[in-house]
């Protein structure tokens, strides 16, 4: 499966982990929630970055405390119907802070790319070779936002303000 | 009337190219049904029993003439010459082709018009008083907040995949023309001490198999608060409404399950961390807004002008002046109701010549503008009173001057069996059989006010649940029972209607109903008791005792 990050298809650094894989020696690690939080000292003491796969019927708040230490949050999307990861993604960047890897694995196809974009996910496992490559395509489609997110585009309302104020009315 | 600038334009067509790009995906294989389905949905197009239906949004209920006019256009070159006008302010064409939607939906952005969210679950077609802005003793045009939740729910990036759909209405009369109480959010809008603009939010109202009144959550939240609360409420739904179960997914089930209060509470520690965000909207927002929304430069003009006087002469218009015009907040102009309620025909139906002629008529006598309003009828908001009896004479002859509007044959119906995949039962037979049994103006006058709704499964898009004599067909061993309540009602004293017996056949329907109502004036204590009041007083007993000593 394809992983795009930076916009871009890479190579992914990752090995996700099982509840029960042994633990490699060296190298990045994907692992369950539950075993991070079971096994957080030692998977951090090795040498490699370490990432969490975060369910999306568990409350993200519980994930809050160890941010700093993780270099990647993994969130599903069981099915790309299945949306819930999108509140956990916006808590995660605009609540608490998260400036990490956020990644979208389940079922991540080329019709989610602008919203999981504007959620704050910045990594995503996709399903197709063929929306994996056109992600830089896709990610342009929009150029107009009604809501603010966390990613910083300028929203329809900010930009209207700032048309007003460029042209000088009610003033 | 709302003017869109380039920001939205630009939006629109943005989505237009986008939902080409997914339509030939899917013709060229790349894409699965599976797949498919949901990104048509967000796109207001369903998969029916003969063809593509596709759901057009009029956001609450507000249309140009020549929006209308592109309406009509639609129906004719991709359609069969109709358009359908639903419960919830929108419109569908039943006969669409998969490989024409990109370039219908090309030809209605060109005039500002959309499909964005009309179906699908996620935060649907906002809607409103069909009367806004014009309804005497309104308290402020609830448009312009409508269309400021119309843009903040537009392919908003975090409640686009919702357990289920999500509607939201606004009213800002005394009296609810919106039906504020059955949906997942209801907002009226309220001044407080202050005399500043704020809402009730009423939440987890629907109808559909579990239907629930909407509870009031909060009882003031500041106009610039509205968008956080909003949020807060959507972003503790998507993450706690049930996905298991598509039946118990709607935001009603979770009030239900948790309970108003703890649901207020969760409610409430979300919105403390997002209201002061760039969520809160400031006075020039707002400003900015209601700048777009253009007014007519309405004329002093008398109250009781001479044509009007002359015109109450004719019988025929003075039954249609009576029901159909309603008073206006301005001097000298009336809000004129066009029922697309006609003797024997679909509730909702408007053929595309009737659309344009509509649009001409809007042009000439209603300052360009038209509404729809749930009832599945049409209004013109702006009518000078001297022009009422022109007006009668032109819509008589396009068969829209059915003085019928709030009576028996008024009636509330979903496509049924006749369009619609869900459906166990047939509606629009139905509605057709009551509007010709009770066709004699007279007598459903002498009737008065009463709402029929019919819905053909228990989805209940024709809401029966809420109708004064409410209509559910069902199926029962391979053949069509209807459930018939009564008691319901859809405004500000919303209410669900109680069953008042075993279910009957079609062919029976249409007698039942005539035994209620016969029932209803003969119980009724004056002529000015409503049937509503009647049952009120009553109970369902009378009713029923009625129905089936014979059956």
């Amino acid at each position: 499966m394809p992983l795009v990050n930076g916009g871009k298809i890479v190579d992914d650094s990752f090995a996700k982990l099982a509840v029960d894989t042994p633990l490699p020696a060296g190298g990045d690690i994907l692992v369950p929630a539950e075993r991070f939080l079971s096994e957080r000292e030692a998977l951090l003491a090795r040498g490699g970055k370490v990432g969490v796969i975060w369910p999306n019927n568990r409350d993200i708040s519980e994930l809050a405390p160890h941010l700093e230490k993780l270099a990647a949050v993994a969130l599903v999307f069981p099915t790309f119907r299945d949306g819930r990861a999108y509140s956990q993604a916006r808590l995660l960047r605009e609540r608490y802070n998260y400036r990490g890897e956020l990644r979208a694995t389940g079922q991540v196809l080329r019709d989610q790319f602008v919203f999981m974009l504007r959620a704050g996910f910045d990594s995503f496992e996709v399903k197709k070779q063929a929306d994996a490559e056109a992600f830089m395509q896709t990610a342009k489609r929009y150029s107009v936002f009604y809501q603010p997110t966390g990613d910083g585009r300028v929203t329809a309302l900010h930009r209207r303000m700032q048309l007003r104020h460029s042209e000088g009315v009610g003033t | 009337m709302y003017a869109y600038d380039e920001i939205d334009r630009t939006l629109v067509n943005e989505r237009v190219s986008e939902f080409r790009d997914q339509v030939k995906r899917r013709l060229s294989g790349e894409l699965t049904e599976d797949e498919f389905k949901m990104l048509r949905l967000q796109n207001g197009v369903y998969l029916q029993l003969h063809a593509y239906m596709f759901r057009v949004a009029i956001p609450y209920g507000t249309l140009a003439s020549n929006q209308l006019r592109q309406l009509a256009h639609v129906a004719r070159k991709y359609d069969r010459g109709y358009g359908h006008f639903t419960t919830r302010q929108n419109i569908q064409f039943n006969w669409i082709k998969l490989a024409e939607l990109p370039d219908a939906l090309a030809d209605l952005a060109e005039v500002g018009i959309h499909a964005m969210q009309t179906s699908g679950n996620n935060m649907r077609n906002v809607t409103s008083d069909q009367w806004a802005g014009v309804a005497p003793g309104e308290i402020e045009d609830p448009r312009i907040w409508s269309e400021l939740i119309r843009q903040h729910t537009t392919l908003h990036p975090e409640f686009s995949f919702l357990p289920r759909k999500f509607k939201i209405a606004i009213t800002a009369s005394d009296h609810d023309r919106a039906a504020i109480k059955i949906h997942d959010i209801g907002l009226r809008l309220i001044k407080n001490e202050k005399g500043e603009t704020g809402f009730e939010v009423l939440v987890g109202g629907g109808l559909g198999r579990t239907p629930f009144i909407a509870k009031t959550i909060k009882h003031f939240v500041h106009g610039r608060d509205i968008l956080s609360y909003i949020e807060a409420i959507l972003r503790v739904y998507n993450q706690y409404g049930r996905r298991d179960n598509i039946y118990k997914a709607r935001i009603k089930i979770l009030v239900h399950e948790l309970g108003i209060e703890k649901f207020s509470r969760e409610v409430e520690d979300e919105w403390q961390h997002i209201r002061n965000s760039s969520l809160q909207i400031d006075d020039e927002v707002i400003e900015d807004i209601r700048s777009r929304f253009t007014y007519p430069a309405y004329e002093k003009l008398p109250h009781m002008p001479d044509e009007l006087r002359q015109a109450a002469a004719d019988p025929g218009f003075e039954a249609w002046r009576k029901n159909s015009v309603a008073p206006h907040k301005n001097q000298g102009y009336s809000i004129v109701t066009i029922s697309l309620k006609p003797i024997g025909a679909p509730p909702g139906d408007a053929t595309a010549e009737q659309m344009d002629a509509l649009a001409d008529l809007a042009d000439k006598y209603s300052f360009g503008e038209i509404r729809v309003g749930h009832e599945q009828n049409l209004a013109l908001p702006h009518v000078a009173k001297r022009d009422l009896p022109a007006l009668w004479k032109a819509l008589d002859k396009l068969g829209l001057a059915t003085p019928n509007v709030n009576l028996i044959t008024d009636i509330i119906a979903c496509p049924g069996l006749d369009y619609c995949s869900l459906a166990n039962a047939r509606s629009i037979p139905i509605a057709q059989e009551l509007t010709r049994r009770f066709s004699n103006h007279e007598l459903a006058n002498l009737i008065g006010r009463l709402h029929i709704n019919i819905s053909g499964c228990i989805n209940a898009c024709g809401h029966h649940h809420v109708g004064h004599i409410g209509i559910l067909g069902v199926e029962k061993n391979g053949e069509e029972v209807y459930q018939i309540t009564i008691g319901g009602r859809a405004d500000e004293n919303a209410a669900l209607g109680n069953l008042i017996g075993p279910g009957v056949k079609f062919d029976e329907v249409a007698d039942v109903v005539e035994d209620i109502v016969e029932a209803y004036l003969a119980l009724r204590e004056r002529p000015e008791e409503l049937f509503m009041d009647t049952v009120k007083r009553l109970g369902v007993e009378p009713f029923k005792e009625r129905v089936y000593a014979t059956r």
